[in-house]
């Protein structure tokens, strides 16, 4: 790819950026959220068309007009959502679109040929389950084995590792590497940096639309990497402050719902952060879902302050004051077609009008506090809140919330697909939280972070809280695992 | 090409707020060149226009006035005549009728030997040959109003026509593009208005004594048939958020309901026992502008307000826009999709009354297609049918816009057939400008 540049309205995403694949080599691709990548990639799989550029293969220059385009030459792209049509198999799913034979599903072949790209990849997939059935592990290999099946000679994996277990992820590096030494050529874009120190064979970072750094991965250190996607030093990854904890402020006992979650206590203490982690499926965000009143709970006794309280819904528990920072910010964190403004006021409005009008000057001052605060990028308050990138998203959810003043804060993957330096300004509000005496739930999978950033770690598995660490600076990864598998 | 297209369309800041506006300018535009032409002036001012003419070439003067016997001509030949004789002239014979008449009107002058000095005349009269066989008289003695170009479309009873036309669609989608907003649909709306109209017309005619019924009785019974719409609205977001039933599917129902009851109630009659007061929201005017317009105007105004300032519509908004994502922020999601169908009951009931008072009867007849019409209105004034987006006064400009295309097609006299073809294609095309517009927006 050579001079690529892109604008949407309000941004250039991409200012002439040149990136090269050899064949059999992994990439790594990094960068903040907003640095480009998607768009990079999206013009890469036929999505997006360069405003300017050439993308070349073997030298010449293609035209990635549409998906197809992109597919026929040879290019598979498998975005962090997945295009697997959830009701059909996984063999229709690979063969989706490409049917031979006039109109005839030729069933016996593509089956037998979808059992041939799963030996290849060497993990057995169910190919008469409905891709829907499937775990997001093995939708992803579905993903692998369609993008073999078209005979690609590039792969490009966008966060693959975002929402799979660590073994998972090892799964994945077999396969990536069996990959390579087929000469398929690997772009491979994370936030972890142990991921691309483990898989990649050399490092691109984008910053701003642009090529910030780029280098063999043996030569580079995750410092260097640091610097380079957030354009200043940063010292400590986890600026991890302490504060006294005294009263208990949230109190869970024998929470329950079906099977997913059984029977969970545990208590917060004013300026504390309870990191709670497990695999995917151990029934964290489901706890977190119980207690916001997003979902009901067959039983179980939430109370805040010695009161005990009745969460119905989710505006009980903001009116109780707990509110929840979802894991899938633009599924449940944020009406992505509403301005940032009116995302922000949402919660706030009973504080932000009178008899039923809404005070936008009151509104539009409150916010504006936060997005100095917060340092929040957006050219103006009316600006979609589907035009801002994931850091920017976050911070915006933050903000809402921050306003309502709320004295219990649930985190749930906060800094998941958020770039470094947004993580660390997300850390030192929590920090700021804690020491206001508010009560913290903070979920999370990245182990380090939960390590980093608590002062007691929960563990859950199968829906039970298998394990805690009084103290998280002496919690290690290795000890966290052994609890989560428990 | 489409690249272009999305590009201009998504980039210019006039074209993204106002391009319906300005779509809708054009079609004023282009059926005002469409239908220019000559106009005579009709009715009491021409009238006076005529008689002062004559009184300034002559003084004390002889006229005869000659018009047709219809009510503007009366009132041409009324006026005409005061002004006349105000002034000193002599109305030696006034005629009302055809070509005959004043034929035989100038004969019975000649014969008293009176002379004539001029015939006050309008357009058609003027042009009728009688004159030319009276030496003395001459189509030259006839004085017509002065004429003057103007396109039929932009004279004021054509604009004031449409827009009364439109009112009722207009009030009716004000509710549609609340409920369309929140990622919904209501089609019950047509059977709606048929059964205000009925339940409006019964209550008057068997409650309180028909044609002689009282003010306070038209109230209260307009008033139980927009409730009773509104209970049915209620009904459908109970059904809707309780059941979680596609709204498509409970409105289906409520359509065929609301139309099956408005029947049985009225025996499939139409029922004309309604008192004269209650025609004055459908008929009666104020300042000149017809009610239903003015009745139109202030609900836009309050849905303007509604949906732009208050809390309720972003509530609206967020819940077509993400529905979990207000949930979860505290959005009290089932009472605001409980009050929106309602809301939409409740106007789809007063454009039934509105509709029953304009055209003097109730009928369970009224209202057919209403909904898809409504739809249309809302959809070609840029609310997405996929929720969380959309302006109430772009409804109105929708509204506005098919009713321009209607009547002008009317106005040049295209084929009713041909009509609806055109109608089809402005809908998608509307969508279609929509959809581009909408990918430049999306990352």
């Amino acid at each position: 790819m050579q001079g690529i540049e892109k604008s949407f309205p309000g941004v250039r995403a991409l200012r002439g950026v040149d990136l090269t694949l050899r064949s059999g080599e992994v990439l790594a691709l990094l960068g903040e959220n907003g640095a480009g990548k998607s768009t990079l990639i999206k013009m890469l799989g036929g999505a997006h068309q360069p405003d300017q550029g050439t993308i070349r293969i073997s030298g010449q220059p293609v035209n990635l007009s549409s998906p197809i385009a992109a597919i026929s030459a040879g290019i598979g792209v498998i975005y962090q959502e997945f295009n697997l049509v959830p009701r059909l198999s996984a063999w229709e799913n690979i063969f989706f679109g490409r049917e031979r034979s006039s109109g005839f599903v030729n069933r016996n072949m593509e089956r037998r040929r979808s059992k041939e790209l799963f030996d290849q990849i060497g993990v057995p997939v169910p190919i008469d389950t409905p891709c829907g059935e499937l775990s997001i592990a093995q939708q992803q290999l579905v993903e692998i084995a369609k993008a073999l099946s078209q005979d690609a000679r590039l792969i490009v994996m966008d966060e693959p590792s975002a929402a799979i277990t660590p073994q998972e992820v090892e799964r994945l590096f077999h396969i990536i590497r069996d990959l390579r030494s087929r000469g398929i050529g690997v772009i491979y874009i994370s936030h972890r940096l142990d991921e691309i120190f483990t898989i990649a064979d050399r490092v691109v970072v984008l910053r701003d639309g642009q090529l910030a750094g780029e280098g063999e991965t043996r030569s580079l250190t995750r410092q260097q990497l640091i610097e380079w996607m957030v354009g200043r030093e940063i010292q400590n990854e986890f600026p991890k402050a302490r504060h006294t904890r005294d009263r208990i402020r949230l109190s869970v006992r024998n929470l329950n719902r079906g099977n997913i979650v059984r029977d969970v206590s545990f208590d917060i203490r004013a300026g504390e952060v309870l990191g709670m982690t497990g695999l995917i499926g151990a029934g964290r965000t489901e706890t977190a879902r119980l207690i916001f009143g997003a979902d009901r709970h067959d039983s179980g006794q939430i109370s805040l302050d010695g009161h005990s309280l009745h969460i119905r819904s989710p505006r009980d528990a903001i009116r109780n004051g707990i509110c929840l920072l979802t894991e899938d910010r633009k599924g449940q964190g944020l009406v992505l077609t509403s301005s940032v403004r009116e995302n922000f006021g949402l919660p706030n409005l009973k504080n932000l009008s009178r008899f039923g009008l809404v005070n936008q000057t009151k509104e539009r001052s409150a916010f504006s506090t936060y997005v100095d605060q917060l340092q929040i990028k957006i050219p103006n308050q009316d600006q979609l809140a589907r035009n801002l990138s994931g850091g920017n998203q976050q911070k915006v959810v933050l903000a809402k919330w921050l306003e309502r003043n709320a004295e219990v804060l649930i985190f749930d993957e906060p800094t998941r697909g958020i770039d470094v330096g947004a993580k660390y300004e997300i850390y030192l509000l929590i920090n700021e939280l804690a020491k206001q005496g508010k009560a913290i739930l903070m979920i999370s999978s990245e182990l380090p972070e939960v390590i980093g950033m608590s002062d007691r770690i929960l563990v859950m598995h199968e829906g039970r809280i298998t394990g805690e660490i009084e103290e998280a600076t002496t919690a290690t990864q290795e000890q966290i695992m052994e609890m989560a598998v428990a | 090409m489409n690249n272009a297209i999305t590009r201009f369309l998504g980039t210019s800041p006039l074209v993204r707020d106002y391009g319906m506006s300005f779509v809708l300018l054009l079609l004023v535009g282009l059926f005002s060149a469409l239908t220019l032409k000559q106009q005579h002036p009709t009715g009491a001012d021409a009238g006076r226009q005529v008689a002062d003419l004559i009184l300034v070439r002559h003084t004390k003067p002889r006229v005869l006035v000659i018009t047709r016997n219809t009510p503007e001509d009366v009132e041409f030949s009324n006026a005409a005549i005061k002004r006349l004789e105000e002034k000193g002239a002599r109305v030696l014979a006034t005629v009302r009728g055809a070509a005959p008449d004043a034929k035989q009107s100038i004969e019975e002058v000649l014969k008293s030997g009176e002379s004539i000095d001029a015939i006050a005349a309008n357009d058609v009269t003027a042009k009728w040959t009688v004159y030319d066989r009276f030496p003395e008289v001459g189509a030259g003695k006839c004085v017509v109003p002065a004429s003057y170009t103007w396109p039929d479309f932009l004279k004021v009873s054509n604009l004031l026509g449409v827009a009364n036309q439109t009112a009722i669609y207009a009030i009716i989608a004000i509710g549609m593009t609340m409920v369309i907003i929140t990622a919904g649909i209501d089609l019950s709306v047509g059977s709606l208005v048929a059964l205000a109209s009925v339940c409006v017309s019964i209550l008057l005619r068997d409650c309180f004594g028909g044609i002689s019924a009282g003010v306070a009785a038209v109230i209260i019974a307009s008033t139980t048939s927009v409730l009773v719409c509104a209970l049915a609205g209620a009904f459908n977001g109970f059904m809707i958020t309780a059941f979680r039933i596609p709204p498509f599917i409970v409105t289906l129902g409520m359509m065929m309901m609301a139309s099956g009851l408005s029947f049985k109630l009225s025996m499939g009659q139409s029922i004309p026992e309604l008192p004269s007061s209650f025609f004055w929201l459908g008929r009666g005017h104020i300042f000149g502008i017809p009610n239903p317009i003015l009745l139109m105007l202030a609900l836009y105004m309050i849905a303007h307000i509604v949906m732009s300032r208050m809390v309720l519509g972003r509530y609206i908004y967020s819940i077509g826009g993400n529905e979990e994502a207000a949930r979860l922020s505290g959005v009290p999601v089932t009472r605001v999709q409980l009050a929106v169908y309602t809301i939409c009951g409740a106007l789809a009931g007063l454009g039934g009354i509105v509709l029953t008072s304009q055209l003097s009867a109730g009928d369970p007849k009224f209202g057919l297609m209403y909904e898809l019409e409504v739809i249309a209105a809302v959809v070609v004034g840029g609310t997405s049918l996929m929720g969380g987006q959309g302006k109430i006064f772009g409804t109105l400009i929708g509204a506005f816009i098919i009713a321009v295309i209607k009547n002008g097609m009317n106005l040049t006299d295209v084929d009713p057939f041909n009509q609806k073809i055109v109608l089809g294609a402005v809908l998608m095309i509307a969508v279609l400008l929509d959809t581009l517009r909408r990918k430049k927006g999306h990352r």
